[in-house]
């Protein structure tokens, strides 16, 4: 099978090594016997028919630089999600998801109104390694944050997990990410996928079946990638960051 | 950090602690003040290289052992009492504070490249420090990379502006982790009539003709020797030299081109310039063939994508060799946030690999990162303990073969403490100053 990915704004947002992401989601899909066929989705694009979106994380700099085109793009992303593609956003993608986001100098940056939520930058970066219990998907999640924006849920807006060890969304409200239908927004970079692959097979399960493949991939023996969890997950046991 | 074992900023972090003000005092007596070397890649290098044109001429106070922290100048202040110039290599985030404190008469600034973002911040906040740093201090003479957007536009009279000149080195495009892409004034993608490391490069934004300033130094007729050395023309207005290098690759030209700006801004003449990079060999650590029994450890620092992919560029057109120990840390002063690697375009040394030995305290997300770049994970080995992985890797080699060390910064200290124990090297602070 064929997974259409749209990737977007991979030259401006790309700041913690999406394309590792991606490298992740395209070889097992192909270990499975599907093919990735990622196609870059840029300034001025129109947003073609794909089964899972993604959008990386830049500095204020390509954010602002993106933004407002985002904005634009928001009636046909809306349509997508709607139709059930899915959609994964990472740190600067994700807060470009919500309602807005208002950076460090008071400017506010129009986004998408996808996920029910909002972002204002604050002055103290919330940076570090970051562990979430996903109650939802009975896995964890294991990666790391750094941002000055706190991303506040609205009320009754599921987010992507408990924070176990870290920041998360705001520092405060114990909330990491946000997800909605087959969307997920989260802080976590790292890239997350290579060492919570369980997530990237969720993600490409839910393309699937928006290609029309109901189907469970079977699983990986994932050596290498629970070895690099468990690192990681010990990492913000230890050192996670909190105020 | 670079303090255990050497112990070399301690008395600097006490004088530091007890009485910041006394570095200020220090450096006004040295009789020549002070120069100052930023960069985010080859700042150790580069102010090697300064220190030794200049040995010849000047006795300096200089940082050479990689602490590069207020404390590690209080350090060299403390210890070089007969000094009569400042050498200070300053970390980009400490050239704020150091700038104030010693008061440097010149600053050569080399390149903004993204590089432990969990410390740093992005670029633009490095930069925004830069340019307050260089406003506080209007009588300095800048010595500044022109290749570099952030860095070039720096430039003011007075100065000297150097950058390459020979398209014929140049990547045909810009690399997957170029960083200042777009036009400082208007954002548009510049347009590179030549990139040559990472974003550094002759650049035109086609939107508002925000450019490359003019190069008052210059590097001609580039040579790139593989792993052997490299050589130039250094045009300068004074005249030209041709300098002969024994470091390999275009970072490192790069690298002997600012030090060679610097020195003749300070008024050294071009032969003696010429004269003390050719003597040049090595910061510790950066490029070092180490003799081990029958076999050669062949060992690059690796720190952040760009310099990372200049180490792997300079390994590959230099023939390396099969079996390679990639050692990536954790630690503050490698970077928490292990996430560069995957900006890292290790890809062109895997092909040339037959083994592979990932190792440090983030082996597996190491080994992951080439698992997912295509590596078979039958030839990748994970072996954590830095010691043992180095053992291994002089294993998988043939007697008489070369095994490649890419070691980030505390893995860098640890295998070199290693190598030392066994009498392979000496360490830093034992070396004659």
């Amino acid at each position: 099978m064929r997974i259409r990915v749209g990737h977007l704004y991979p030259e401006y947002l790309n700041i913690y090594a999406d394309r590792g992401n991606i490298a992740v989601l395209s070889a097992r899909a192909r270990v499975r016997g599907h093919e990735l066929d990622v196609q870059a989705i840029g300034m001025g694009d129109a947003v073609p028919t794909v089964d899972l979106f993604y959008v990386g994380g830049g500095q204020d700099r390509e954010q602002e630089l993106v933004a407002h085109d985002l904005a634009a793009k928001s009636g046909p992303l809306r349509e997508a999600v709607e139709a059930g593609a899915a959609f994964l956003a990472v740190c600067g993608g994700y807060q470009l998801l919500g309602r807005s986001y208002r950076d460090v100098a008071g400017v506010d940056l129009p986004g998408v109104g996808l996920l029910p939520l909002h972002t204002v930058a604050g002055e103290r970066r919330m940076i570090g390694d970051v562990l979430l219990d996903c109650a939802w998907a009975g896995e964890t999640l294991a990666g790391f944050e750094n941002h000055a924006g706190r991303t506040i849920l609205d009320e009754g807006a599921e987010p992507l997990g408990r924070v176990v060890s870290g920041f998360g969304n705001d520092g405060e409200s114990g909330f990491e990410g946000c997800r909605y239908k087959r969307v997920y927004g989260t802080y976590l970079h790292g890239p997350l996928l290579p060492r919570n692959p369980w997530f990237a097979d969720r993600l490409l399960e839910e393309a699937l079946a928006h290609a029309g493949v109901e189907a469970r991939l079977e699983p990986l023996p994932d050596e290498l990638e629970r070895e690099a969890h468990a690192v990681s997950s010990a990492r913000a046991r230890s050192r996670g960051g909190r105020f | 950090m670079a303090g255990r074992g050497g112990g070399t900023t301690l008395p600097g972090k006490l004088l530091w602690k007890l009485d910041p003000a006394a570095i200020d005092a220090l450096a006004t007596r040295l009789p020549q003040g002070s120069v100052a070397v930023s960069a985010t890649n080859g700042k150790t290098t580069t102010t090697a290289m300064v220190a030794e044109i200049l040995r010849p001429h000047v006795r300096v106070a200089h940082n050479d052992s990689g602490a590069n922290l207020v404390s590690g100048v209080a350090s060299a202040l403390l210890e070089a009492r007969d000094a009569q110039l400042g050498l200070f290599e300053v970390d980009e985030g400490a050239l704020p504070e150091v700038s104030r404190r010693v008061r440097p008469k010149a600053l050569l600034l080399c390149n903004l490249f993204r590089d432990q973002l969990d410390r740093y911040g992005e670029l633009e906040l490095v930069a925004g420090r830069w340019r307050a740093a260089v406003a506080a201090l209007p009588h300095a003479q800048l010595v500044v990379n022109g290749d570099d957007p952030q860095v070039g536009a720096l430039a003011r009279p007075g100065g000297r502006v150097f950058g390459l000149d020979d398209p014929r080195v140049a990547r045909s495009a810009l690399q997957h982790a170029a960083d200042s892409k777009y036009c400082l004034r208007c954002g548009t993608p510049y347009e590179y009539a030549a990139a040559y490391v990472g974003h550094l490069g002759d650049y035109r934004c086609p939107n508002c003709g925000h450019a490359r300033p003019p190069l008052d130094v210059t590097a001609r007729d580039i040579e790139l020797r593989g792993l052997d050395g490299a050589a130039f023309t250094l045009v300068a207005a004074e005249g030209e030299a041709r300098v002969e290098l024994r470091l390999p690759g275009l970072y490192n030209v790069y690298n002997a081109l600012g030090a060679a700006s610097l020195a003749v801004a300070l008024g050294i003449g071009l032969d003696d310039v010429r004269d003390g990079l050719a003597r040049f060999s090595a910061a510790f650590g950066r490029f070092e063939r180490i003799p081990i029994g029958d076999r050669r450890v062949l060992m690059l620092l690796i720190k952040n994508p760009a310099g990372a992919n200049e180490a792997i560029r300079t390994l590959v057109e230099g023939a390396a060799s099969r079996v390679a120990v990639i050692a990536l840390n954790d630690g503050i002063a490698d970077g928490r946030d292990v996430s560069w690697i995957w900006d890292v375009d290790f890809e062109p040394l895997l092909d040339g690999l037959d083994r592979l030995v990932a190792s440090g305290s983030r082996a597996a997300e190491l080994a992951l990162r080439f698992a997912y770049g295509g590596f078979d994970r039958d030839r990748i080995e994970v072996v954590p303990a830095l010691d043992a992985a180095l053992d291994r890797g002089l294993e998988l080699t043939p007697a008489g073969g070369e095994l490649t060390v890419l070691p980030t910064y505390t893995a860098m200290l640890a295998l070199r403490r290693t190598l030392a124990a066994r009498g392979h090297v000496t360490n830093y602070w034992e070396r004659a100053a």
